[in-house]
């Protein structure tokens, strides 16, 4: 479990970092500029920490600079894939896929060549020079090259940022076979909410080279930055219903209702979590009816927190569980007289929902 | 008119001979004092780099009378090399390769720290973050990425020991079948009754080498850039 706390000066700016990931996937989030890619150039060692300690577990130190710890980067076993894949172009896919292989040690080699080619469906390849690779095929060789040295963690550092919606819906379901077939724990930095809150157990939440939040997706996405509407947003967990094939929709169920997904997907009671930004939230004290709006979920208000001049963000405590952020004029919550304790209903349009990052 | 002498035979062996030992011996020095300016931060690097530049801009006669009077057979480090090695420059066809290397070694440093500079760092990054040490990372990633570079390098110092005259001359002098080039011969040639026949065979048979070096060279650069190319 990975433990940080370090210090690096970069020109104007300082990164102070400090925490401790959890088990399973721990993404490292924030906007541009807010430290991710030095924290991932200090965990493969790339570069070092003016102070601090890295730690992978209590007895496993990377860095440490009080007591003169610096483990070369090519000794520390951290599986870097760059979100440009930076595969070896004088080498063919097999070479490529081997190349950290032959570093590690025997006895750790439990990562099976067989088995990351067929997961990963990179074995039409083999023979293949890199530079003819498209972009996706490329992004998988260079998660294979990683996972085959056998390494400690995985850090894998915006790896499907380059790379189109199709290529993305085909990568992430294979990072989460990575961390249950594998064993290997993962790093994942990326500033996609999507990505983040379908991936991740643990997140951190980077701004301004400093640590803002740490939790689970539900607890930290969407929730920094109040100011700004449009970054505010909400990762709800609901699971698969029944899908309306007439109509190409799946009930997604919570507690407080059900909401309608503009795709069919299965199977029915996976567990999924979506995003509902806060500009899609429309409010009712009452379950309205004759509207197009299908979606709507019961809970009563948590808290009212000013905008600006104009606007509030409404916190609702759903029924079941989960805090629904809303985004309204102050005139609105005025005429509706909301106040916290009162019920209310949570209208969301099925189209503001977006299905893209759940499929696969 | 059109037949070689077996004396202009003798020139073109020794010319080719001259000309591939400059180049394989100081290709290793190349590629060190390239990567060093390519990557390395020490003090001094700029006068390293000026230095080994300076045959380019010196008068090819004030390289080779700098090597007579440092490789020579009472000079110092000549005589010690004499002495203790049994290797002796002053004179020999081995001293106009050593001539013909020095001036040779701006062009190929340049060729190849220029492959070594494009070569993106984040690549050797990855071959770090897999386990690889600093050593196994330059001959598995750096060097097979900068070899177009330095085949371009070793065919300029080829072609420029080829051409190589004035510091071969002053060095080694013109001794024919030891230190006598196809440059010198030529020189010898005009410098003779008759000897415009001799000059021009040796001349055609010049143009000949250096185009089909050219050629060559094209083609191996060619090849090895489509290997390490970023693109299909």
């Amino acid at each position: 479990m990975i433990s940080i706390d370090v210090d690096k000066r970069l020109g104007a700016f300082h990164l102070v970092a400090k925490f401790a990931g959890g088990p399973g996937i721990v993404a490292l989030s924030g906007r541009s500029g807010s430290g991710k890619s030095t924290l991932v150039r200090l965990i493969a060692g790339l570069d070092r920490p003016d102070r601090g300690r890295i730690a992978l577990g209590p007895a496993h130190v990377l860095v440490d600079t009080e007591r003169g710890i610096f483990v070369p980067k090519h000794r520390r076993r951290i599986g870097l894939v760059f979100q440009d894949a930076q595969l070896f172009p004088h080498l063919t896919v097999r070479q490529n896929l081997l190349f950290g292989r032959v570093f590690a040690p025997r006895a750790a080699r439990r990562v099976g060549f067989d088995a990351v080619v067929e997961t990963l469906g990179v074995g039409h390849l083999l023979a293949r020079r890199t530079p003819r690779l498209s972009g996706g095929e490329r992004q998988r060789v260079a998660i294979g090259r990683a996972l085959l040295a056998c390494p400690h963690l995985l850090l894998m550092d915006e790896p499907l940022a380059s790379l189109d919606d199709a290529r993305k819906a085909e990568i992430l379901p294979l990072i989460e076979r990575l961390r249950d077939e594998f064993g290997t724990p993962i790093v994942y930095v990326s500033h996609a909410m999507a990505e983040v809150a379908r991936l991740a157990q643990t997140v951190v939440l980077l701004d301004a080279g400093r640590v803002v939040a740490v939790g689970s997706p539900q607890q930290t996405l969407g929730l920094a930055d109040p100011g700004d509407r449009f970054a505010q947003a909400t990762v709800l967990d609901v699971t698969l219903g029944e899908v309306d094939a007439a109509y190409g929709l799946t009930a997604l169920h919570h507690p407080a209702g059900t909401l309608s997904l503009p795709a069919e997907l299965a199977p029915p009671g996976k567990p999924v979590r979506v995003i509902i930004h806060a500009t899609d939230v429309s409010l009712a004290t009452a379950r309205p009816v004759q509207v197009s709006i299908r979606n709507v979920l019961a809970g009563h208000v948590a808290a009212i927190e000013p905008q600006g001049p104009a606007l509030v963000a409404v916190r609702i405590a759903l029924a079941g569980d989960g805090l629904l952020t809303a985004s309204a004029t102050r005139k609105a919550v005025d005429e509706l007289a909301l106040a916290p304790g009162k019920p209310v209903y949570a209208l969301i349009k099925t189209v503001a929902i977006d299905e893209r990052p759940l499929i696969g | 008119m059109y037949a070689l002498s077996p004396a202009e035979w003798t020139a073109i062996h020794l010319s080719l001979r001259v000309a591939g030992w400059a180049t394989l011996a100081s290709l290793p020095i190349a590629v060190l004092l390239a990567y060093l300016l390519a990557r390395g931060r020490f003090p001094g690097k700029t006068l390293l780099d000026a230095v080994i530049h300076l045959p380019l801009v010196l008068p090819p006669v004030v390289t080779g009378y700098l090597l007579l009077i440092t490789f020579g057979r009472r000079a110092p480090v000549g005589a010690f090399l004499a002495e203790h090695f049994g290797i002796v420059f002053s004179f020999r066809w081995t001293g106009a390769a050593l001539a013909c290397a020095i001036m040779g070694l701006p062009l190929s440093v340049r060729a190849i720290r220029l492959a070594f500079e494009a070569i993106d760092r984040r690549l050797e990054d990855a071959a770090g973050t897999l386990g690889a040490g600093p050593v196994v990372t330059f001959f598995a990633v750096t060097l097979p990425l900068a070899l177009p570079g330095v085949i371009v390098g070793a065919i300029l110092c080829f072609a420029r020991a080829l051409g190589e005259f004035g510091a071969t001359i002053t060095f080694v002098s013109n001794i024919p079948g030891e230190t006598q080039t196809i440059s010198a011969a030529i020189y010898t040639a005009t410098q003779v009754p008759n000897g415009d026949a001799e000059a021009m065979r040796l001349t055609v048979i010049a143009i000949m080498i250096a185009v089909a070096a050219l050629v060559a060279a094209e083609l191996v650069q060619r090849g090895a850039a489509r290997r390490v190319s970023q693109h299909a």
